[in-house]
C-alpha cells in the first residue's frame, strides 16, 4: 500500500502535462511533414527522401522572406509557394522520367536531390543556425513554465492545414482526381485525368506542406542545413507506423510517437527519447507490419 | 567460347590485381593511401552489392554494419595489449555480424521499399547508441588507439608500413571478392537471384525465403564489418560519423554508379565516386556533394546499369 502511494507520488504529473502539450505540437507538424509524404508515396510509389529537405529549405526561405518583408505570415506563405513550386520542378525533371522504372530507384533519385539540397543550403546560408521570430509572443502560465502561445499556435494550424487539405481531397477536382489516381492509375489516365500532372500536383503539395511546417517549427528551434535528416527520419517512422499512404494514420501515428517521444525525454535525455519511437517502429513491424493505424481487412 | 571467356576473365583479374599491388610501389604516399581507401570502401559496396545487385534489396543500413566492425575491431584493439591482429579481425566480425543477425531478423520480413526504411532506421539506432553511450564508445569524439602489428601467428609479425599495409588490404579484399563471387555462383547464390526476380515464384516451388534473405543479410553484413576493420587498422580512429546513415548513402550510391549485380562495379564506382569528390573538392571545397549529387540524380536516370554496365554493353555491342 505504501509502496502504491510513494509511486503514485512520484509520478512528476505536472511534467507529464507539459509533456503531453508537447508532444501533441510536435505531433502535429510531424503530421503535417509525415502526410506529405505518405500522400507521394501512395499515389506515385516514390519514397521521398528528400522530403526532409524541402522542409529545411522551407524554413530558410521563411527566414530569408521575413527579413525581406517583416511579416511571418507572407514569409510563410511564400515558403509555402516557393517550395511548393521548387518541388514541381523536381519532379518533372527527376521524378517523371522513372515513371513506370522500379519504385526503388526513386529512392535514389530523391536521395541524391537530397544531398544537393542540403549541400547547398550549408552552402548558401552557412552552418550558422538562424533563428525565425515568432509572429507573437505572447505566454501563459502552466505550472512553473510560461508556456507561449505561438506553440499552441502551431497546433492548430496544423490541424486547420491538414483538414483544409482533407477537404480538398474530399471535393477539389483535383482532390478527386489524385483520389481516383491513387485507386487506378491506368484507368484513372483512361478516364482522361492527367495523370502525370496529378502526380506533379501531388509532389508540390507535398512539398509546400513540408515548406509550411519548416516555417512553422522554425521559431522553436534555429533553423539550420542539417534539420531536414531527423525530421525525414522520423516521418518515415510516422508513415510506416501509420501505414504507408494512409493519412489518417499518418496523423495517429505522428501524435501517438511525439507523445511517447516527449513522455520519454521526462526520465532521459532527447537524443536517446528517439530510441523510443525506434522501438515502436520494430515493435510495429513484427506485429502488424502493415502498419498500426490500418484498419483490418475482413 | 566458354573456356576462352573464362580464361581471358582470369587473365584479366591477375593483371588488375597485380597493377593494385604494384601501385604503392610507383604512386607518391597521398594516392597510395587514396587507392587503399577505395579498396575499403570497394569492399564495403561490393558487399551490399551482395543484396542490392543479388537479392533485390536495397539496403540503406549498412553503416552500421559498418561502423560495428570498426567499433568492434577498436574495442579489441583498446583491451589488448599489445594489440593482435587476428583478434581485431575476430572481434570485428563478430560485432558486425551480431549486428546483421539482428537486422536481419527483423528487416527480411519486409520487402522493397520497407527493407530499406526498415535498414535505415536500424542504422540510426546504434548511430544514437554510439553517440550517446560516450562512456564506452567515446561519444562524439570517437576512439583513437594504435595500430596492430602484421602479423601470421607463431610465424612472422612485423609493424605496418605503407606498402604491406595497401597489399594487407589488397589481399583482403581480392580474398573477399574471390568468396563473394563463388557465393553468388553457387546454388545458394542462384536461389537469391531467383528471389530477385520473383520471389512468389521462388516461395511457391518451396525454397525457405525468409531464412535465405536472413543469411544473405548476414553474409553482406560480415563483410561490411570486414571492411569497417579495415578502415580501424588504416586510419586508428572510429567516429559515429561512421555510423551515420549518409555512410549507407554512400555505399548505395558506389553501387549504383559502378553497376549494381556486377560485384567489381561497387568498387568501379567507389573509385568514381572519391576521384569526383577529389576533383570536386578543388573548386566547390566541402560543398562537393551538390555537383556530385546532381552527376549521381543523372546517373539514375540515364545510366541505371552503372560504369560498368554501361561498358559491358557497349563492349558487347
Amino acid at each position: 500500500m505504501d509502496a502504491a502511494v510513494e509511486i503514485l507520488a512520484a509520478i512528476p504529473y505536472d511534467q507529464i502535462v507539459i509533456q503531453t502539450v508537447n508532444g501533441i505540437v510536435t505531433g502535429m507538424i510531424l503530421a503535417l511533414v509525415a502526410s506529405g509524404l505518405t500522400l507521394i508515396f501512395g499515389i506515385m510509389d516514390v519514397v521521398n527522401f528528400a522530403h526532409g529537405e524541402l522542409f529545411m529549405l522551407g524554413a530558410y526561405i521563411g527566414v530569408v522572406m521575413l527579413a525581406a518583408t517583416g511579416s511571418f505570415w507572407l514569409a510563410l506563405f511564400c515558403a509555402t509557394l516557393v517550395v511548393a513550386l521548387l518541388g514541381a520542378a523536381l519532379q518533372i525533371v527527376t521524378l517523371r522520367p522513372l515513371l513506370g522504372r522500379d519504385p526503388l530507384t526513386t529512392i535514389l533519385a530523391t536521395f541524391g536531390i537530397s544531398l544537393v539540397l542540403q549541400n547547398y543550403a550549408l552552402w548558401q546560408f552557412g552552418p550558422v543556425a538562424r533563428k525565425i521570430q515568432e509572429p507573437f509572443t505572447g505566454r501563459f502560465q502552466l505550472f512553473y513554465l510560461e508556456y507561449p502561445w505561438y506553440r499552441l499556435a502551431i497546433a492548430g494550424l496544423s490541424a486547420l492545414i491538414i483538414g483544409a487539405f482533407w477537404l480538398f481531397l474530399k471535393y477539389g477536382t483535383w482532390g478527386i482526381w489524385i483520389r481516383a489516381t491513387t485507386q487506378d492509375r491506368v484507368m484513372a489516365q483512361a478516364m482522361g485525368i492527367p495523370v502525370p500532372w496529378v502526380h506533379t500536383a501531388v509532389f508540390a503539395i507535398g512539398a509546400g506542406m513540408a515548406a509550411c511546417s519548416g516555417v512553422l517549427f522554425g521559431p522553436l528551434v534555429g533553423v539550420n542545413h542539417a534539420m531536414g535528416l531527423d525530421w525525414v527520419l522520423k516521418a518515415f517512422i510516422v508513415v510506416v507506423v501509420g501505414g504507408m499512404g494512409n493519412l489518417g494514420g499518418s496523423i495517429a501515428a505522428a501524435i501517438f510517437i511525439s507523445l511517447l517521444e516527449s513522455y520519454a525525454s521526462i526520465w532521459v535525455s532527447p537524443a536517446q527519447a528517439v530510441i523510443v519511437s525506434f522501438v515502436v517502429l520494430i515493435l510495429t513491424l513484427l506485429i502488424r507490419p502493415t502498419g498500426l493505424f490500418v484498419p483490418t481487412s475482413k | 567460347m566458354k573456356k576462352r571467356s573464362r580464361k581471358t576473365y582470369w587473365i584479366g583479374f591477375g593483371i588488375i590485381v597485380a597493377l593494385l599491388a604494384m601501385a604503392p610501389l610507383v604512386l607518391p604516399e597521398f594516392w597510395r593511401r587514396f587507392l587503399t581507401e577505395i579498396l575499403i570502401w570497394g569492399l564495403l559496396a561490393m558487399s551490399s552489392d551482395l543484396l542490392i545487385g543479388y537479392t533485390g534489396m536495397i539496403s540503406f543500413g549498412h553503416s552500421a554494419f559498418f561502423g560495428l566492425g570498426l567499433y568492434g575491431a577498436a574495442a579489441a584493439l583498446l583491451t589488448v595489449n599489445p594489440p593482435n591482429l587476428w583478434l581485431t579481425i575476430g572481434c570485428g566480425l563478430i560485432g558486425a555480424a551480431g549486428v546483421a543477425l539482428f537486422v536481419a531478423y527483423f528487416s527480411t520480413r519486409l520487402r522493397d521499399i520497407y527493407f530499406a526504411i526498415t535498414t535505415l532506421i536500424f542504422s540510426q539506432i546504434f548511430y544514437v547508441i554510439i553517440f550517446t553511450w560516450t562512456d564506452v564508445t567515446g561519444g562524439e569524439n570517437g576512439l583513437t588507439f594504435r595500430r596492430p602489428a602484421l602479423s601470421i601467428p607463431w610465424i612472422y609479425s612485423a609493424p605496418f608500413t605503407n606498402e604491406t599495409l595497401h597489399w594487407f588490404v589488397l589481399a583482403v579484399v581480392t580474398a573477399s571478392y574471390l568468396i563473394l563471387r563463388r557465393i553468388t555462383q553457387s546454388p545458394f547464390g542462384m536461389v537469391l537471384q531467383s528471389i530477385r526476380e520473383n520471389e512468389g515464384r521462388t516461395r511457391a516451388i518451396g525454397y525457405p525465403v525468409e531464412r535465405y534473405k536472413v543469411v544473405a543479410v548476414m553474409l553482406s553484413g560480415v563483410f561490411a564489418g570486414l571492411a569497417g576493420v579495415l578502415y580501424a587498422i588504416q586510419n586508428r580512429f572510429a567516429a559515429p560519423d561512421f555510423v551515420y546513415f549518409l555512410v549507407s548513402g554512400e555505399t548505395v550510391i558506389f553501387n549504383v554508379m559502378g553497376g549494381i549485380g556486377t560485384l567489381v562495379g561497387p568498387i568501379v564506382g567507389a573509385g568514381f565516386f572519391l576521384l569526383l569528390r577529389e576533383a570536386f573538392s578543388r573548386f566547390f571545397t566541402e560543398y562537393y556533394l551538390i555537383p556530385v549529387g546532381i552527376i549521381f540524380i543523372a546517373m539514375v536516370i540515364f545510366m541505371p546499369q552503372g560504369l560498368v554496365g554501361f561498358a559491358r554493353s557497349w563492349l558487347n555491342r
